[in-house]
């Protein structure tokens, strides 16, 4: 019995091929959009952790230099020797074959316990570790690159891409800075007693521990950007899946009912469909498990070179598969599955024996049905107006834009119920009063498909508006800020005084730009000194000044500070800040600075100078008449022997930032394109539906004497208006979605607010994009009605239905 | 990953792996590159206070036995361990020489533990000879000689600071200073100090406590002092209410019974070397500590001089659960020869 049940259920797909296909693909196309989202997220996750736990630092305290990047070791000694549990670790970027790399060294002895990861299995070697010339450490990928080092390479999987690491003494060497350290850590068990660190080492200070590291806490925003776009996904692949699910089994009652009356049991039954499902769901969550990967292989490197670009965060380009990520996919499919085929199957179990198996539309278009919707969207509403209130941070930010979404999607229903009753109140004529009226009862079985294209166009929208408000205010910015015709970087203090001295009788001007490394209100932060010149008082793109902003500046009073460090710190001109070296400044002006992860503060060079002497002398900003630039910079080089990667001009700058910008937004792109056709995907498979039931409705309509290629064309019609009216319901959203994007996510996310353009022509493409999609979905069940043989229609009015 | 590995490496480089086919503490290893202990050499002071880094593995031990003003007993100990990567040393982190230091202090319910662990070449841990320095961190063993040392340690729950005078002389062990550890030949340089009187204070959780009592110094470095058979010793000072003492061990083997060497030491300070096997200790009871048995009452005879003692711990539970863990504590002595001493028991899986 169960065999002959399973056969005579299975039967159905081998006359229905197509069906089978829809609903696999659906499926598949839904897990695969979350599980390449999730691989891109759990690789860029595992590699953070690499990078917090191989320098699992950041949970402890630390000693830094309250001035400068380093200290002697003396004091690490000396800290030692008063009782004072610390080890010693430097840290510096190595330049190996044109690339830059971090390099951390490291006392094994003395490193608080997991922090330096070693090859498994092989016993580490800490005579080879330890004796010159030593060895690195570094992950597979970045191993692979460091050619022609003295230092043998060792690999080990621990590690992030891009770090190296080393023993303490080896790193001193490596990086030419004998006897310093950058920082102590301050291990967790201290002794009963110890000499305050005043009295051992007052040039020190102590810095609490972080609670996450800053780039990981920046990255995650971009991260759970991905997971939210990965959730809309799924969301919109449940509404095919639900969609070919309804589809298959209201094609199958007749075979559901034959079975029953022919004595099959209802658990058997039930049974036998639960395990068609599981098989069904298996199958495509397989197929969309390669699928994902491969959207993953191939959005991976664009993810990894927008967190390197935006974050400076080193994410590993290669995918590697994890039995987790395997393991969530298919539990997504299986329950997503799941969830669209209850109703169906709840269905099937109240399914009365003895009424016709005829099949019926999913449900009426019943006012309460609306009530609900409403009531759904109003909650949402207010779940968004507490996200808004009362919430801070990126989550918040995101239940807001998410409550917002599906209010509006659940809105969606409502309104074309409306707008359609109000049309069929206008109507004249039965054709048309028909039209209205059929296109407002079949508006149950579309809703789903029409919500997912709302919100997939709403999302493009939104996000394409970001996007593009960002390149425009991003570019303008870059012009404004990029003014020096050169900048050029000498290799050593000495070397910048001499450029400068053979610059000056040669350019308009020559503008330092020396900045130092430190940290400013616990963010990691530079602070560059500028010189009193027009460039700057001219193009700086201020947010907010004090009068004589730039006379206080020049003159040591005031200091400029990014927008990224005003808005996380609440810092605004009036108030004061702390910056190393007990120095409090006041703040003249705030100042746009995209791009850039940390904080930054800007002073005059002169009180640079005389706070931090320390601060490296190198880089410098040449104002030249532009045609004279190409002239001077060969002279650089042919003259004055500084090597070409040390002179940059104005355009190559431009054209580098310009780069990371698309790069960053690559991947959005391409994820909103594969969202949209999925929604035309899912309204392709309820539109198949809905023709496959609607022959009893049709029929007397042909029968009164319209076309079956008249029929098509209202069809078609159809289709169109009900796309139209979503698409134009979906624009408003799509610019609340960019408003909160750019006004709410973005400064939860980056730290930077952006002015919002609009671009119209954007939405017509996009528009007509999705009306595209719906036609292309609308013309095959279209094509198939015209093409109905009238015997089938007849059939409708006979006895054997 | 095993972020474990560096620790459990840098112990058995420390003091070498617990592997028995090498012995307790890779102790049993091969000594290529390093100078062996040679029996012409004479030892010279206070040249031979100071360490040894031609040599592979090095040792300051200090162990104490006390009593407070509370009337309770202490132990005490202090040790510097030194060893060496490779023969030689430098000035800057690629010193082949690493230290570690244990300190503890035990009562009669608990044992205080600490360790320290440093790199040679930078100042962070080291011995001078003369004067006498011997320091790892804030630790420290130091005087203008070896007969008047002030000893420090501090941990997280503990701290000591007690002075030593010694009332005797050095005495070598061995043949003149030269031990050796079986019957294949392996040897080491050993001499101990245990004449010193000690005073001074220990501060515990419950507060600081006044001390008096008596300590023992031993010294020795080596390059391979156990055979590869080899898994353990057990090893016994011992001071009795005449004035003599007793400094006895066995090392365990897994192909033969254990090697024993005791050394006698009159109450003039005058040492005695008995032949190999002259000593005989039976364990009379183990306890469970740490997840494994350990023997901690003892049986010792010494038939040539009419002894036969029970040894039994002031605290079973002595346990130094550092990074290579063995146990070490103060014992009282019963039988012919009444007194007190130290029992130090390693390679117990």
């Amino acid at each position: 019995m169960w065999v002959t049940g399973f056969w005579a259920l299975i039967s159905h797909w081998r006359r229905k091929p197509l069906q089978l296909l829809t609903l696999v693909t659906g499926l598949a196309l839904a897990t695969a959009l979350w599980s390449g989202v999730q691989a891109i997220n759990a690789q860029a996750r595992a590699s953070y952790d690499a990078a917090a736990r191989s320098l699992g630092e950041v949970q402890l305290p630390q000693l830094i230099a309250q001035q400068g990047d380093s200290f002697d070791q003396g004091l690490y000694i000396a800290l030692r020797r008063a009782g004072w549990q610390v080890s010693p670790v430097l840290e510096g970027r190595l330049d190996i074959a044109g690339q830059s790399y971090r390099l951390v060294g490291v006392d094994p002895l003395t490193a608080p316990e997991g922090m330096v990861p070693v090859a498994p299995a092989a016993a580490p070697d800490l005579t080879g570790f330890f004796t010159p010339p030593g060895q690195i450490f570094a992950a597979p990928e970045t191993a692979g690159k460091l050619n022609g080092l003295a230092t043998p390479v060792l690999v080990s999987d621990a590690l992030a891409p891009g770090l190296l690491l080393s023993d303490i003494g080896i790193a001193q060497t490596l990086l030419n800075q004998p006897n310093r350290l950058s920082r102590l850590l301050v291990l967790p068990d201290q002794p009963r007693v110890q000499a305050p660190l005043t009295d051992i080492a007052p040039t020190l200070q102590l810095r609490a521990p972080q609670s996450g590291s800053d780039i990981a806490a920046l990255t995650e925003s971009f991260l759970l950007n991905l997971t939210a776009f990965g959730l809309l996904s799924f969301a919109v692949g449940l509404f095919i899946v639900h969609g070919a699910i309804g589809l298959a089994f209201e094609q199958r009652r007749a075979v559901f009912r034959t079975l029953r009356a022919l004595g099959l049991p209802l658990h058997v039954l039930v049974t036998l469909i639960a395990l068609e499902l599981l098989a069904l769901a298996l199958l495509a969550g397989a197929i969309g498990m390669v699928l994902g990967y491969g959207i993953a292989a191939a959005l991976l490197p664009d993810v990894a070179a927008t967190l390197r670009g935006l974050y400076g965060a080193e994410v590993s380009g290669t995918l590697s598969l994890r039995a987790s990520w395997w393991g969530a996919g298919m539990a997504i499919a299986v329950l997503g599955t799941a969830v669209a085929a209850a109703g169906a199957i709840w269905r099937v179990i109240r399914l009365p024996l003895l009424t016709p198996a005829q099949p019926r539309a999913w449900a009426r278009a019943g006012e309460d049905r609306l009530w609900v919707l409403c009531a759904a969207a109003a909650a949402l509403c207010a779940l968004a107006l507490a996200a808004w209130l009362l919430g801070t941070g990126l989550i918040a930010a995101f239940v807001l834009l998410g409550a917002l979404l599906v209010a509006a999607a659940l809105m969606l229903p409502v309104l074309l119920h409306l707008l359609l009753g109000l049309a069929a109140g206008l109507a004249r004529g039965p054709l048309a009063q028909w039209f209205w009226a059929d296109t407002r009862q079949q508006l149950p079985g579309l809703s789903l498909a029409l919500m997912a294209l709302l919100l997939a166009l709403a999302a493009n929208i939104g996000v394409s508006t970001m996007v593009s408000s960002f390149r425009l205010t991003f570019t303008g910015w870059l012009d404004q800020r990029l003014v020096s015709e050169l900048y050029v970087t000498a290799g050593s203090d000495t070397q910048g005084s001499d450029l400068q001295a053979f610059l000056t009788p040669r350019a308009d001007a020559v503008l330092p730009i020396w900045h130092l490394r430190t940290r400013v209100a616990g963010l990691p932060a530079q602070i560059y000194g500028v010189a009193d010149h027009p460039t700057y008082r001219q193009n700086w793109p201020l947010l907010d000044a004090a009068p004589n902003a730039w006379d206080r500046v020049a003159s040591g009073s005031g200091v400029l500070i990014n927008e990224q460090l005003a808005r996380r710190q609440a810092l605004w001109v009036g108030d004061a800040i702390d910056l190393p070296g007990g120095w409090r400044a006041d703040i003249a002006g705030v100042y746009s600075d995209y791009g850039n992860p940390e904080a930054q503060v800007l002073i005059g060079i002169a009180p640079l100078l005389r706070r931090y002497p320390q601060v490296e002398k190198r880089q410098f900003g040449v104002r030249i008449a532009p045609d004279l630039a190409p002239g001077l910079a060969r002279a650089l080089r042919d003259d004055f022997g500084l090597p070409a990667d040390s002179i940059v001009d104005q355009a190559a700058i431009k054209a580098m930032s310009l780069q990371v910008f698309e790069r960053t937004f690559t991947v959005t792109a391409a994820l909103n394109v594969l969202t949209l056709s999925i929604a035309g995907f899912a309204i392709l498979t309820s539109l198949l539906t809905l023709a496959a039931i609607r022959q009893p409705q049709l029929a007397p309509v042909w029968v009164l004497g319209l076309t079956r290629r008249r029929l098509a064309m209202l069809e078609l019609a159809r289709a169109l208006m009900l796309a139209l009216l979503t698409v134009l319901a979906a624009i408003p959203v799509g610019l609340l979605l960019a408003w909160l994007l750019l006004a709410v996510v973005n400064v939860e996310a980056f730290g930077w607010r952006l002015p919002m353009y609009l671009f119209p022509w954007d939405w017509i493409r996009l528009s007509a994009l999705s009306l595209l999609a719906a036609v292309l979905a609308a013309l095959w069940p279209a094509r198939k009605l015209a093409s109905t043989p009238p015997a089938d229609l007849l059939k409708v009015f006979a006895n054997e239905r | 990953m095993n972020a474990r590995g560096w620790v459990i490496a840098l112990c058995s480089l420390l003091l070498g792996s617990a592997v028995a086919a090498q012995g307790f503490l890779g102790l049993g290893s091969d000594a290529e590159g390093f100078a062996t202990p040679d029996p012409g050499t004479v030892l010279r002071f206070p040249r031979d206070y100071g360490a040894h880094p031609e040599f592979r593995i090095e040792w300051w031990y200090v162990t104490a036995n006390m009593t407070g003003e509370d009337g309770q007993e202490y132990g005490l100990q202090w040790t510097l361990f030194r060893t060496a990567l490779a023969p030689g040393q430098t000035d800057s982190w690629d010193s082949p020489q690493l230290w570690m230091g244990h300190a503890a202090i035990t009562t009669r319910d608990t044992q205080f533990v600490a360790e320290r662990r440093a790199r040679g070449g930078i100042g962070q841990a080291g011995v001078t000879a003369q004067p006498f320095s011997a320091w790892i961190d804030d630790w420290q063993l130091s005087g203008a000689d070896m007969g008047a040392l002030r000893m420090t340690a501090t941990g997280t729950d503990f701290s000591y600071d007690v002075s030593l005078l010694a009332d005797g002389p050095i005495v070598l062990q061995g043949q003149d200073g030269y031990s050796v550890k079986s019957e294949t030949g392996q040897a080491s340089y050993y001499y101990s100090q245990p004449h010193y009187q000690l005073s001074g204070s220990l501060t515990l959780p419950s507060g600081p406590v006044a001390v008096t009592g008596q300590a023992w110094l031993d010294r020795e470095w080596s390059s391979q002092p156990l055979a590869s058979d080899q898994t353990g010793w057990d090893w016994f000072s011992l001071r009795f209410q005449d004035g003599a003492k007793l400094m006895g061990f066995q090392l365990r083997s897994t192909a033969r019974a254990p090697y024993t060497v005791a050394t006698w030491i009159s109450p003039d300070g005058t040492p005695t070397t008995l032949p190999p096997g002259a000593l005989a200790a039976t364990p009379l009871r183990t306890t469970r500590v740490a997840g494994r048995d350990v023997p901690t009452e003892w049986r010792l005879q010494l038939p040539a001089r009419d002894l036969d003692l029970t040894i039994t711990p002031l605290n079973p539970q002595s346990w130094m659960s550092t990074s290579v863990a063995y146990w070490e504590g103060p014992v009282r002595a019963s039988g012919s020869h009444p007194g007190r001493g130290y029992l130090e028991m390693t390679g117990y899986e």
